[in-house]
Parts: C-alpha cells; sequence; structure tokens
C-alpha cells in the first residue's frame, strides 16, 4: 500500500473511531497570501478573469455571450429548498494564490504551504512510488479559482491521454475546448450554468484518444479557501471512439458562518463505444446543527452518449452542503447507449438536498438504470426529483428506477417527485419506491452485540446503500462507506 | 463462590404498566438455568431488562453481574461486558451480510474490553469453522442479516452469533420455538459446546423438549412476573406432564 493511502486509511480509522469529537474535519482554513479581486459582477470582472487566462478572443466572446443571457434569466425557485437571497454583487469571483500568479508551475515548484494542505487532506500531489497491487490516481487540485498542481501528467501522455487544468487546456488544446466546451450543457442552460459559463476561473479537462483504455484513475480536487468567494469550476471530459475512463471528483470547504456558493458543470462527451464513468464524493461544508454556514451546492452536471453504444455511469455519495441542487443527466442520443444514475444523498441537521437524475432517451434500445437511496436525520430536508423522457423515435427504450428513503429521527422529511414522459409505445419503464425507518428494535439489536447507537447507524445506512457503493472504485468504497458514518454523527440519542 | 449474575427482588415494567413484580434470581458460574412460564409471565421483559432495552423501567431492585450493576450501563456496554441475548424475534438488517455483522459485532466488543481487533483472515476462518459446525452452509454468511430467513435459520443464527461472541452469560429466549428436531439438536450441540466453568445460561424457554438436550442445572417456574418455584431438571418433566395451570392462579401485588 502507498504511504499516501495509507495515511489516507488510517486517518479515516481514527476519524471514525472518535466519534462524538470534531464532526468536520477539513474545516481548517489555509492562511496564503491570494490575489483576490473587488467583490461584485460586471462585465469587466467577465473580462478581467479571461484577460487573467490570457483567453483567445472567442473564449472571451462566449463569455461575455453567457454574461448578457445570465442578465436576463431569474433564479430557478421550483427545487424543494429555501435560502435567503444571494446577493451576486457581494461574492468575489476570483481568489488565487499569490504563488500562482504566474501560471502553472511544475508540481517541484508548488507552493509548499499547498502542497501541505492537500496532504492534510489526505490528498496526495506527489508522483509517490506505488507499490505493486495499487493503481496510481492522477489528481487535479482545483483551489479556489486555479488549478494548483495536476500529478502523472507525463506519464498520461504516453497513452495519449490529455489531463489537464482546464486553463491549460485553453492554451494547449484550444481545438478541442472549442469544439466540445458548452456542447453537452449550453451556455444558457440554466440560471447557474449560464453564471458558471460566464466568469468559470479553471477546472479540469481530459481527453481520451480513440480505443484507449486511461491506465489510471484521474481524479480533481476542489477545495475552497478564501471567505465570500465563490468557485466556479468547469470540467469537461471527453471519451473517444472505444475509449474508457473513470473518473473521481471530491470536495471540501473550511467551516464558516457565511454561506459559500459553488457553482460548477461538468461536461461529459462519449463517443462510439466509449465509456465513462464518473464518481464524486461531495464533502462540502454542511453548516453547523443550526444551519449556519455551509456550502451552497448548485451544479448542473451532465454526459452525452453522443454516439452508438456509448455508456455513461454517474455515481455520487453526497454528503456535505448547506444545500444541494444537482441533477447528473444523461442525454442517450447514441442508438444502444447506456446511461446509469447511482445516487446516495444524506442530509442531518439542517441541510437541504434536492437531487436526482434526468435520462434523456433519444436514439433506438437507449437504457437507463437510475438507483437512489436518499437519508435524512436531524431536521434535514432531502428530496429524489428524477426524469424518464423517452423520445418519439426511441423505439425500444427502458428504464428502470428505485428510489428508496430512509428515515432517522421525526423531525426530517423525504420527498420523491419522479416525472415519466413516454411518447414511444414500445418504451418499458419500472419504477419502485420505498420509504422506511431505522426501528428501535434494529438499533437495539445492534447495540446488544456491542454497537454503539453511531455504529449502529452507520451499519445499517451502509447496508441500505449497498447498492450504490458497489458502483464506487474499490479504492473510494470503503472511504465512502466512513464518510456515510461520520455524517450521521448525532442523529441518533 | 460469587455470583455471575444476581437478581434481587427486582421491580421493571413498561409504559407505567408493572411487569416484573419482585423477581429474585442467582446464577453461579458453570451453572444453566432454564426458566419455564406461561405466555405473558414476563420472560422476554426479563430478559429485554438485563439487556438494557430502552423504555423499560425499572422501579426497583438490583440486577448485578458480576458484581456490577447492570442498571447503570448502555446496553452495548453490557454485552462488551460479557452479556448475550439470543432473540426471541432477531431483526433483518437489509444490505448488511451475515459477514459484516458477524466481524462489526465482534470488533466492537473486542475493542470495547480494549483488545486488538481480528484480522480478515483469523475472523474469515473462524466464522465459516463456527456456522459449519451449526450445520449452516458458508452462503449463509453471505446472506443479508435474517433477510429472507426461515424461522428455524434467524434461530440458528442467533447461535452462532452466540458462539462467536463467547459471552460470559448467554440469555436464549425461545429460541426452541419453530425449530424442528434436527435443527433443535444442532441448537443444543451449540449451545452445549459452549457450556463452561466460567460461563453461566439462562434458557428460556416454553416447553421441556429443548431440556432433553440441553440438561439444566436448577428450572424455576416463571408466573406473573416472578418466580414461583424452583429446583432440580425433574420439575421441567413435572411441569410438561401438569402444565402451569397451578402458577397461573398465583396472586398479583400489581
Ligand atoms: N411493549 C409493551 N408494552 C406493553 N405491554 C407489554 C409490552 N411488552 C410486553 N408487554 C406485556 O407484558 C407482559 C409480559 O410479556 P412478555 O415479557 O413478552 O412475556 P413472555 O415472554 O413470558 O410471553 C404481557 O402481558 C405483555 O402483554
Ligand atoms: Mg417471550
Amino acid at each position: 500500500m502507498s504511504e499516501a493511502k495509507a495515511s489516507i486509511d488510517k486517518d479515516t480509522v481514527d476519524q471514525v473511531a472518535k466519534f462524538g469529537g470534531e464532526h468536520y474535519k477539513y474545516g481548517f482554513t489555509t492562511e496564503i497570501d491570494v490575489d483576490k479581486i473587488p467583490n461584485g459582477l460586471s462585465e469587466d470582472i467577465v473580462r478581467f478573469i479571461s484577460a487573467k487566462k490570457e483567453e483567445p478572443q472567442w473564449l472571451l466572446d462566449w463569455r461575455l455571450d453567457a454574461y448578457e443571457r445570465w442578465k436576463t434569466m431569474d433564479e430557478p425557485d421550483w427545487a424543494h429548498v429555501d435560502y435567503p437571497k444571494i446577493n451576486y454583487q457581494d461574492l468575489c469571483y476570483y481568489a488565487a494564490p499569490k504563488s500562482m500568479e504566474a501560471g502553472p508551475k511544475s508540481l517541484d515548484e508548488v507552493d509548499p504551504q499547498l502542497l501541505e494542505t492537500y496532504s492534510k487532506l489526505g490528498i496526495p500531489l506527489q508522483e509517490q512510488e506505488v507499490l505493486a497491487g495499487v493503481k496510481k490516481i492522477a489528481v487535479d487540485a482545483v483551489f479556489d479559482s486555479v488549478s494548483v498542481g495536476t500529478t502523472f501528467r507525463e506519464e498520461l501522455a504516453k497513452d495519449g491521454v490529455i489531463f489537464c487544468s482546464f486553463s491549460e487546456a485553453v492554451q494547449e488544446h484550444p481545438e478541442l475546448v472549442k469544439k466540445y466546451l458548452g456542447s453537452v450543457v449550453p451556455k444558457s442552460d440554466n440560471y447557474f450554468a449560464a453564471l458558471n459559463s460566464a466568469v468559470f476561473s479553471d477546472g479540469s479537462f481530459c481527453y481520451i484518444p480513440p480505443g484507449v483504455k486511461c491506465p489510471m484513475e484521474l481524479s480533481t480536487y476542489f477545495r475552497i479557501n478564501e471567505a465570500n468567494t465563490g468557485q466556479f469550476e468547469r470540467t469537461l471530459v471527453i471519451a473517444d471512439k472505444g475509449a474508457y475512463v473513470s473518473y473521481l471528483e471530491g470536495c471540501t470547504a473550511p467551516m464558516r458562518d457565511e454561506n459559500q456558493l459553488h457553482a460548477a458543470v461538468v461536461e461529459l462527451v462519449a463517443l462510439e463505444d466509449a465509456e465513462i464513468k464518473y464518481s464524486t464524493v461531495q464533502n462540502w461544508y454542511p453548516g453547523d446543527e443550526n444551519g449556519k454556514g455551509g456550502i451552497y451546492n448548485f451544479v448542473t452536471k451532465r454526459g452525452d452518449c453522443r454516439e452508438a453504444r456509448a455508456r455513461i455511469s454517474w455515481t455520487q455519495v453526497e454528503t456535505g452542503s448547506a444545500v444541494t441542487w444537482k441533477y447528473p443527466s444523461c442525454i442517450l442520443r447514441g442508438d444502444d447507449s447506456v446511461g446509469e444514475f447511482y445516487s446516495i444523498a444524506i442530509s442531518n441537521n439542517m441541510q437541504q438536498v434536492d437531487s436526482g437524475t434526468k435520462m434523456l432517451h433519444l436514439g433506438k434500445n437507449t437504457s437507463s438504470r437510475i438507483i437512489s437511496k436518499g437519508i435524512s436525520a436531524g431536521r434535514s430536508s432531502n428530496a429524489y426529483r428524477g426524469q424518464v423522457n423517452v423520445h418519439p423515435k426511441a423505439a425500444g427504450a427502458r428504464n428502470f428506477t428505485q428510489c428508496d428513503s430512509l428515515l432517522i429521527g421525526d423531525k426530517c422529511a423525504a420527498h420523491t417527485v419522479p416525472y415519466i414522459e413516454a411518447k414511444n409505445l414500445s418504451a418499458v419503464l419500472e419504477h419502485e419506491a420505498t420509504t422506511s425507518k431505522i426501528s428501535d428494535d434494529q438499533l437495539f439489536f445492534c447495540q446488544q452485540r456491542g454497537l454503539d447507537p453511531e455504529e449502529a447507524v452507520a451499519l445499517i445506512v451502509n447496508g441500505f446503500c449497498r447498492d450504490v457503493l458497489q458502483h464506487l472504485p474499490m479504492e473510494f468504497a470503503v472511504e465512502a462507506q466512513k464518510l456515510v458514518g461520520i455524517s450521521l454523527e448525532g442523529s441518533v440519542g | 463462590m460469587s455470583a455471575l449474575l444476581n437478581i434481587d427482588n427486582l421491580h421493571a415494567g413498561i409504559d407505567g404498566k408493572p411487569i416484573l413484580n419482585g423477581l429474585s434470581l442467582s446464577i453461579r458460574p458453570g451453572e444453566v438455568h432454564a426458566i419455564m412460564g406461561p405466555n405473558g409471565s414476563g420472560k422476554s421483559t426479563l430478559s429485554y431488562v438485563l439487556s438494557g432495552k430502552d423504555g423499560y423501567e425499572v422501579s426497583g431492585g438490583d440486577m448485578m453481574f458480576e458484581g456490577q450493576s447492570l442498571a447503570d450501563m448502555a446496553p452495548e456496554e453490557r454485552a462488551i461486558a460479557g452479556l448475550f441475548l439470543a432473540f426471541q424475534y432477531p431483526l433483518e438488517i437489509p444490505g448488511v451480510t451475515n459477514m459484516t455483522f458477524l466481524k462489526t459485532s465482534l470488533n466492537a466488543i473486542l475493542r470495547g474490553r480494549g483488545e486488538d481487533e481480528m484480522d480478515a483472515a483469523s475472523f474469515l476462518r473462524l466464522a465459516r469453522e463456527k456456522s459449519r459446525a451449526l450445520g449452516m452452509n458458508d452462503e449463509m454468511l453471505k446472506r443479508q442479516l435474517n433477510v429472507g430467513f426461515s424461522g428455524g435459520e434467524k434461530k440458528r443464527n442467533e447461535i452462532l452469533q452466540m458462539v462467536m461472541l463467547e459471552p460470559k452469560l448467554a440469555i436464549l429466549d425461545e429460541t426452541d420455538s419453530g425449530l424442528d428436531i434436527d435443527a433443535l439438536k444442532t441448537v443444543a450441540e451449540g449451545v452445549n459446546a459452549l457450556r463452561a466453568p466460567d460461563r453461566g445460561m439462562l434458557v428460556i424457554t416454553h416447553y421441556q423438549r429443548l431440556l432433553d438436550f440441553i440438561k439444566p442445572d436448577v428450572v424455576h417456574v416463571m408466573a406473573a412476573g416472578r418466580i414461583v418455584k424452583s429446583g432440580g431438571a425433574e420439575l421441567a418433566l413435572e411441569l410438561e406432564k401438569s402444565g402451569y395451570a397451578e402458577y397461573v392462579g398465583e396472586t398479583v401485588n400489581a
């Protein structure tokens, strides 16, 4: 086992062992000199960000167009969430460590304080020697508005895999960026996507050439550090014909009393016979027990199975954020393409979750599968919102949806809002839904076998989530299981 | 020798309703006691009060386990101290395999005692050995805890947990009901294998049948929340013939 992995495991074990201690261990702040622009949003700010990145004219125009459209749009209000009105003029749209001023550096030159931040988070930013039997994981680390480093780039390049920050992709692979940017999530798709399109500052870019199976897991780690700063990153993943990639995403932020906005866009493109597995472990600061502070996670994620037999699979473990608004979706355009959505969404204390998926069947014999596990505790609210759409031409489309809710205590709420629209008579659509509670008898049974109440809840909830946990890459399933327990601390007793 | 479990004049109930009315009972290490009695006499309640289930109020008397008062301990502390209850109605936990449950339980108890947890390989070996001895195939270990198990399988599974955890005091609540004769024999073998000079057992049963295979040192008759008669193994045989009628009329000072 690599040192990094061993230390991650040790950390999480310690963390689980000290139940009842600090609930959110990622809540520290990095004191670092930052280059931060004044609060507020205007055309000048959009121009500033674009200039800072030395972007080509077409991209500046694209941003400005997004900004113009955003100004005419309204914040969506249909979700089952409730938060005070956001003042978009009171946010900072660009903050970056001063040491990153000169643009991307090699890993050796990255500020040691940044490296230390990531090592504290359990994210290795060194290309360590990896022992046999342990898979390598390449990381792109995004800190506030910039990517501070990407590992294993050279090794991946040997297979033709491009993995770099979004800003670098704009400079080095403009033809790919121009071709695919906004091709899955148009810049005026929705309010938050339009905002992101105008002011996105960095993110990750990945291209897998035809026929290549990406030799390692790729991952992006998002960290918001600065106060009063939004994070608007963009991820673009393209799997060319017959390519395969498994991609992971993780997120954390310091504990702060004010809310912070995270409005990201993720676009996936899978061409003929390609497969993309995209997994997220979302652990943004959720706020305290009384709902003070926490991240507003308003994210647009969509995958396009653009050609025949393409496959896209979303797996998410959502445990953090004060408010989550997120619907990773699949456009099943190619014939015989497959879309999957596996989700665990946990809400505790005052957290609010409105999450789900959209499966848009356009091609023939397309199929989709949705497994959603919602767990509500404390005084939280947790809604599954799903949409399955079958186009008139999508003969032979199939969908299976299973959506289960688990309630802990009697002050929380769960909602299920499934929409189904089939315009082709040959479609076969199945939907199952259940709601259950953890019973006192189950808890007592576990306690009689030596488990304390929090361990008992963690065990029962992990059992409830099993069908989804199985879809995470092995290395992360264990982490996710522990996170499930930790995020439910204080929900019983 | 001092008692493993000493219950003295225990009064307990639920929702303000008295169920145990001055129950006294003492088990020394190495002894197997049987409690028999009509339905509703409070046998399950006794097992829940001893193991600390929420909702039961103890209004008087003492329960001492190895000299420590059980009343002050959380259910998991009692389990860690070595008290085990084989449930009359074992619970289901969907998605959690039998194996995971056993391992989580065993390690929680070891940890609670300040001992090292068992490594995965030793655990697997132990679990296979113990389950085979109880006539369970390896497939049962991979199934979700008690989900879709027959009544008999659930009871066997309780015994598997018991032999894995090696408690100091095992309380078996009607583990025999719903078992056919072969299952009954296997369960009894499991229990007998665990008999040891430092271990005590409290076997709650409705029928004398189980006591043909697990020979008790002491038999108690319980009625209306207290022990109304105690004797040797022969008392069980007597009860089998005469029934509980003579005890049901006992006065209850509720
Ligand atoms: N949760 C409860 N609430 C109210 N009464 C109960 C409860 N559990 C048991 N009782 C009552 O307590 C008495 C003893 O029950 P129990 O201990 O289950 O008896 P046994 O196991 O000997 O059949 C019965 O009259 C039963 O109805
Ligand atoms: Mg009973």
